[in-house]
């Protein structure tokens, strides 16, 4: 019994991990109907970001996010300006054939900075660390750390869409780009900052994945399939479904894991597809 | 007394198709001026040629004695000259209060507040937690319009306000903008009924097919004129 107990508790935390892969997919596609491709290349990317970080200064990996984030945060702001804005048209083609054009630009720049080695971030023991929560069943604090880090980026993405200003004009410009203009609203500059954030949290996302296990230049793909599947089976609602779509996700991989160690990722995808043919518009649709 | 806002041999396009060829219009502050046409004149056209949605020439828009034409929309507000658009376009994922709030975006200063809006509109401070296409037609007209003057515009320009309303709703409406307009407001009033567009404004301008066909004091035209103007021969 435990043991599933057990099983269903690493789930829960890895899901944290997913959805922060997740929610910059969902709130790009949410305001801007653009699919980012290289959304899981650019997960890696801040991984070695954070790993440059962590040897090149000598910092911890937690201090590393604080050069990490903002890098990302400036990135993610000129991608869009630069690029994805242009992309933008009815034609959602358009965008999904530049951000795969990203994915391989930067696979390919990983590749030939950092070869194709495995890469881990280093954390001075905290991947191994754990706390004893019962007879014979203990958590890691590592991803207690990384599920408490989803819920807060959560609460606060759902703040700041819910109550500030810029949320605001985030769902307004997502309603009506142009009736949104006539408000004075600069929709370029609006999209940047989606993409801001969006990639931003890729900077914590980055880090994290770095530490908890090892990765690679080519490993993006897989992890956009995750986020992918998070954001779904979630259903496109709100930040709290994509959160519970990673926790769904996370769980079903840990189980599968138990009955065969090959089975993990299978099991996510079987899931994911019974989702889709049980419950298209996921577990937390929008409501209107 | 000089114009607040005037156009030039205002000429505009979507792609290769031309729907305005030349207009010259002009309004000064404090005056409400309409512009009546039949469907596909180009009245929307023009008023978008206005808000910067569609790309124009420099001088072919002037307001304040400055050539703003070719601005982009979102900078256009700024500069004191609100919308609202035909099919009032209210975001359906903001509450009432929300909507109202989106016009206030560009922080122009002025006397507009939410209160005030409620004070012109009280029914929508009852509704201000409903999504704002919740609401009916009429009081969806009267979120937009309110939208509109969160911006504090010195210019207000309104689409075929009273499209698909009823009668009674329609003066409802326009009751309220007279008493927002006898406070000093310049307004553009786009309208289908020219009985109500005499009625509202000091001007008249009538399109057709992309030009002025008719313009003078809405008292003095004759209804064999405006008629003419309107359909043609
Ligand atoms: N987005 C567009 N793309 C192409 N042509 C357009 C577009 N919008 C309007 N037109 C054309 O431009 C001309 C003027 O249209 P406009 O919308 O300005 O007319 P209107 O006077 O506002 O009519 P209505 O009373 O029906 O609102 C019409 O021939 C119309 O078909
Ligand atoms: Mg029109």
């Amino acid at each position: 019994m435990t043991i599933w107990i057990d099983a269903i508790i690493q789930g829960v935390l890895v899901g944290g991990l997913y959805a922060l892969f997740a929610m910059g997919l969902s709130l790009m596609f949410g305001i801007m109907r653009l699919v980012n491709v290289a959304h899981g290349d650019l997960v890696i990317l801040m991984s070695f970001i954070g790993l440059m970080v962590v040897e090149g200064l000598g910092l911890q990996p937690f201090a590393a996010m604080a050069v990490v984030v903002p890098i990302a945060l400036c990135m993610g702001y000129a991608l869009q300006r630069g690029v994805l804005n242009h992309t933008i048209s009815k034609d959602p083609l358009r965008s999904l054939i530049v951000t795969f054009g990203i994915s391989i630009v930067i696979q390919n720049l990983l590749l030939a900075f950092h070869s194709a080695d495995t890469r881990a971030i280093h954390s001075a023991g905290l991947e191994s660390q754990s706390l004893p929560i019962a007879e014979n069943l203990a958590v890691g604090v590592l991803p207690v750390i990384m599920f408490a880090t989803a819920v807060m980026l959560t609460a606060g993405l759902q703040w700041l869409f819910g109550s500030t200003r810029i949320g605001r004009a985030f769902r307004a410009t997502s309603d009506d780009d142009g009736a949104a203009a006539l408000m004075g609203i600069n929709n370029a500059h609006i999209y940047a900052l989606a993409t801001a954030i969006a990639i931003g949290i890729l900077g914590v996302a980055g880090v994290f994945h770095g530490m908890r296990t090892t990765f690679a230049p080519t490993d993006g793909p897989a992890l956009l399939i995750y986020a992918f599947q998070a954001v779904i089976i979630g259903g496109m609602g709100s930040f709290w479904g994509t959160l519970a779509g990673g926790v769904l996700l996370g769980i079903a991989q840990a189980i599968g894991a138990r009955i065969d160690p090959g089975w993990g990722v299978l099991a996510g995808h079987l899931m994911f597809v019974a989702v889709l043919l049980f419950k298209p518009n996921g577990f937390f649709p929008k409501t209107r | 007394m000089s114009a607040l806002l005037s156009t030039h041999a205002l000429k505009a396009w979507y792609g290769d198709f031309q729907a305005l060829f030349g207009i010259d219009f002009e309004i000064r502050a404090q005056e409400i001026v309409a512009i009546i046409g039949a469907n596909g004149a180009g009245k929307s056209t023009f008023l978008k040629a206005i808000t910067g949605v569609l790309p124009v020439a420099p001088g072919n828009v002037v307001f304040k004695g400055r050539p703003i034409g070719g601005r982009k929309a979102h900078r256009v507000v700024a500069e004191g000259i609100a919308m609202v658009p035909e099919g009032r376009r209210l975001f359906p994922s903001l509450s009432v209060e929300e909507n109202l709030c989106m016009g206030a975006y560009a922080k122009r200063p002025g006397p507009w507040s939410l209160e005030k809006v409620y004070g012109l509109f009280p029914v929508l401070k009852e509704k201000r937690k409903v999504p704002g296409t919740a609401l009916s037609g009429g009081q969806q007209q009267m979120v937009a319009i309110g939208r509109a003057l969160m911006s504090n515009p010195e210019l207000l320009i309104c689409d075929e306000i009273s499209l698909g309303l009823a009668p009674t709703v329609i003066k409802e409406i326009y009751a309220a903008l007279e008493r927002i307009t006898r406070d000093g407001l310049t307004a553009i009033i786009v309208e289908q009924d020219v009985l109500t567009a005499e009625r509202v404004s000091q001007r008249l301008y009538c399109f057709q097919e992309g030009r002025v066909s008719l313009q003078g004091n809405s008292r003095d035209l004759t209804h064999e004129q405006i008629s003419h103007a309107y359909f043609g021969v």
